[in-house]
């Protein structure tokens, strides 16, 4: 996809090298990518703080992650997709139809919440190979592949649920984006979604950093040397596109209670994800980026629509500073990244 | 500035039977376009036997019309698609400057004939400078081409949505004949569709940018040590497509009379003219393909249309089908391609091609 080469890629950890050394060097390599974001992140807040003090207490710190959950999630799934060189454009289409189908199965029923929270688990994996399958045994680009499941998934939802979402969710299932831990010290509420975020976040660290963390990151530098060094191409696309609907399947299942039922509620999150996931450091085309900064990423664009809605800008215009920001901010960090 | 060039590294040092294949017949194979016909013929023959058992009309003159008009606005989009894709980058911004260009078109011209000049120069002025924004961002910024347009196409959704709350402006009424008058028994607006499209096929196949942009696409830094200035080459493509754009926003305030913040948005002219270049045979990666193909794809998704319409399938089951034969006939296409490339591959070396082996190491996926 990319016009021009990506730079020039971590060499992949030789044989040579202790594990701290790999170690010691992965961490570099994804700060290096994601110095920008964290600082852009402290600038945001500076910015915000300036405006509302009020903001920077813990409760409010606390309703921003439960707010950045959803985004945060869809940007770590993103990662993973986008590092092994693909795309995944159905994940907003996704979360649409997890909460249009969930609100009609559901139907105010707290009885059958787990069913149905199966069954949107189910929904999802089957999403995730078809992607999967399509862009690796069918070799049909996965630009077109998701963007066709995007198409088919609205269509299909819409057929079933003839042009308006129907039904409710139940109170237990609403309960998981909306409710949290009472009474916890210093931040009054946990809520249930930053303990998903997090526990998300942790996962998919771990798997970054292991063995098959690095097979993504191969594969999308350089498919053909990954295949020759006896890694499963196909197989690794294929975990990374469940991996990213799955995400979605969370995300969605977040949104549902958050924000309640509607045929929007899922418009355009794939570009979020995926802009986050760039502004945190990685690179389209595949091979290079990290899990931390896909997060930070969806933090900032969280903490700039924030910022950009005390400053009381119009929501219109908000999509044009978000316009700019992000190409400011990838064009600064692709600086970053070819000065060294 | 051969085409050579612009074919992954494999193919270059094969002497296969395609190199010795010259002239249009051979320009067709090498574009890849080839597969793309053969989809166009089998669509074509099953919406026609579906819409006659039917009882439907698939074949008259009217209905041929029809599709042909409904083609236009995706077909010229497509067709700047087309270019920015075979320079391996894409244009996402396109539905936002579709929406833009209506506005700007509609409102300067106000409903005065005297001021149709005024207003097609406007509005293709802003396209060139749109489109060298996208251009210049992608080359001199070095932002990824998905992200820059994606970002471009927000600013301009943003001054779209602060400025209008619904339709705006009035075409003048001599400019609404492009949209609705016919030239014998051919829309005008079918003629501005084939002009773009001959404009595109032209300039890819004689001019100097045209094989650039093919050396550009497939393979940036052996066109940059060839001497080609990439950036240019890229920097035109953009500004050529986001010219398309504003072309069609302008038929758009033809058809509807006035302008619209949404037109673009509504038809996603963004991902559909992607998909139509790709149905086209056009190479996302870049590099390979032609406008041509995209025509097919267009005419394709025109032909699927008109069936479904005629049928009366819910809407959103068109979208299921739509996603299903999209996904099929680019799966298609590869197939072919890569069965030539393995009898090519096996002919070059003299030997017989691979049973198995892992397919990565058959195609240049990553070229």
């Amino acid at each position: 996809m990319s016009a021009r080469p990506a730079p020039v890629p971590e060499p992949p950890a030789g044989a040579g090298q202790s594990r701290t050394e790999q170690a010691l060097g992965l961490a570099a390599a994804a700060f290096r990518g994601t110095a920008i974001v964290w600082l852009l992140l402290i600038a945001l807040w500076v910015a915000i703080g300036i405006k509302n003090p009020n903001s920077l207490t813990p409760e409010q710190l606390v309703l921003y992650l439960k707010r950045a959950a959803p985004l945060a999630i869809l940007a770590i799934g993103a990662y993973f997709v986008l590092a092994s060189g693909e795309f995944d454009l159905s994940v907003g289409s996704l979360v649409t139809v997890v909460v249009v189908v969930a609100a009609r199965l559901n139907d105010g029923d707290p009885a059958n919440t787990l069913p149905v929270l199966a069954l949107l688990f189910a929904l999802g994996l089957a999403v995730g190979l078809f992607n999967g399958f399509c862009t690796t045994i069918l070799r049909v680009p996965s630009f077109i592949v998701t963007l066709a499941m995007l198409l088919m998934l609205s269509g299909a939802v819409f057929l079933w649920t003839k042009g308006a979402p129907r039904g409710a969710l139940a109170d237990n299932f609403r309960s998981i984006g909306r409710e949290g831990i009472d009474g916890f010290p210093v931040l009054n509420q946990l809520p249930y979604s930053v303990i998903i975020l997090l526990a998300i976040g942790g996962i998919a660290i771990w798997l970054a950093r292991g063995g098959f963390g690095r097979r993504v990151l191969a594969v999308g530098d350089n498919d053909r040397a990954a295949a020759l060094s006896g890694i499963s191409v196909h197989r690794v696309r294929i975990a990374a596109f469940v991996l990213s609907a799955i995400s979605a399947v969370i995300a969605g299942i977040i949104l549902g209670g958050f924000a309640g039922v509607t045929a929007q509620v899922g418009i355009g999150l794939e570009f979020q994800a995926i802009t986050a996931a760039v502004l945190g450091g990685t690179v389209l085309g595949g091979g290079r980026g990290s899990v931390t900064g896909a997060i930070a990423g969806a933090l900032v664009l969280q903490a700039l629509f924030m910022l950009l809605n005390l400053y009381g800008v119009d929501r219109a215009l908000e999509q044009a500073f978000t316009g700019l920001i992000i190409i400011g901010a990838v064009s600064l960090a692709g600086f970053r990244a070819r000065g060294g | 500035m051969n085409r050579a060039v612009s074919r992954p590294q494999p193919r270059v040092s094969v002497g296969g039977p395609w190199n010795k294949v010259t002239g249009a017949f051979g320009a067709i194979a090498r574009t890849t376009s080839g597969p793309v016909y053969l989809v166009l013929l089998v669509v074509f023959i099953i919406c026609f036997a579906v819409v006659t058992i039917d009882g439907g009309e698939f074949l008259s003159v009217d209905n041929v019309r029809d599709m042909l008009v409904r083609s236009v606005a995706l077909g010229i989009v497509a067709a700047g698609q087309t270019l920015v894709i075979l320079g391996a980058s894409l244009d996402l911004s396109v539905a936002y400057v579709i929406s833009l260009s209506s506005l700007l078109g509609a409102e300067t011209m106000d409903g005065q004939n005297g001021q149709i000049i005024t207003g097609i120069g406007l509005v293709l002025l802003v396209g060139l400078g749109i489109g060298l924004v996208n251009g210049i961002v992608i080359t001199k910024l070095r932002v990824n081409a998905f992200i820059a347009t994606l970002g471009v196409g927000l600013i301009i959704r943003g001054y779209l949505e602060a400025n209008y709350a619904g339709p705006a402006g009035k075409s003048a009424p001599d400019f609404l004949k492009l949209g609705f008058e016919s030239w014998g028994p051919i829309p005008l607006s079918v003629i501005l569709l084939f002009a773009v499209v001959g404009a595109v096929w032209a300039l890819l196949r004689w001019s100097r940018f045209g094989n650039r942009l093919y050396a550009v696409g497939g393979d940036e830094q052996v066109a940059k040590l060839s001497g080609v200035r990439t950036h240019r080459v890229i920097i035109t493509a953009h500004v050529l497509c986001a010219l398309a754009a504003a072309i069609t926003g302008l038929f758009l305030a033809s058809r509807l009379g006035a302008g619209s913040p949404l037109v673009g948005q509504e038809a996603s002219y963004d991902l559909q003219s992607i998909a139509a270049v790709v149905l086209g045979g056009t190479y996302l990666l870049g590099g390979r393909g032609g406008v041509l193909g995209t025509l097919a794809g267009v005419l394709i998704l025109a032909m699927l249309d008109n069936t479904f319409d005629q049928l009366e399938v819910d809407p959103f089951a068109k979208d299921v089908a739509r996603g299903l034969i999209i996904i099929a006939a680019v799966a298609a296409y590869s197939v072919r391609w890569r069965r030539r490339r393995r009898s090519e591959q096996a002919a070059a070396e003299g030997v017989e091609p691979p049973a198995g082996g892992t397919p990565a190491l058959q195609e240049g996926r990553t070229t």
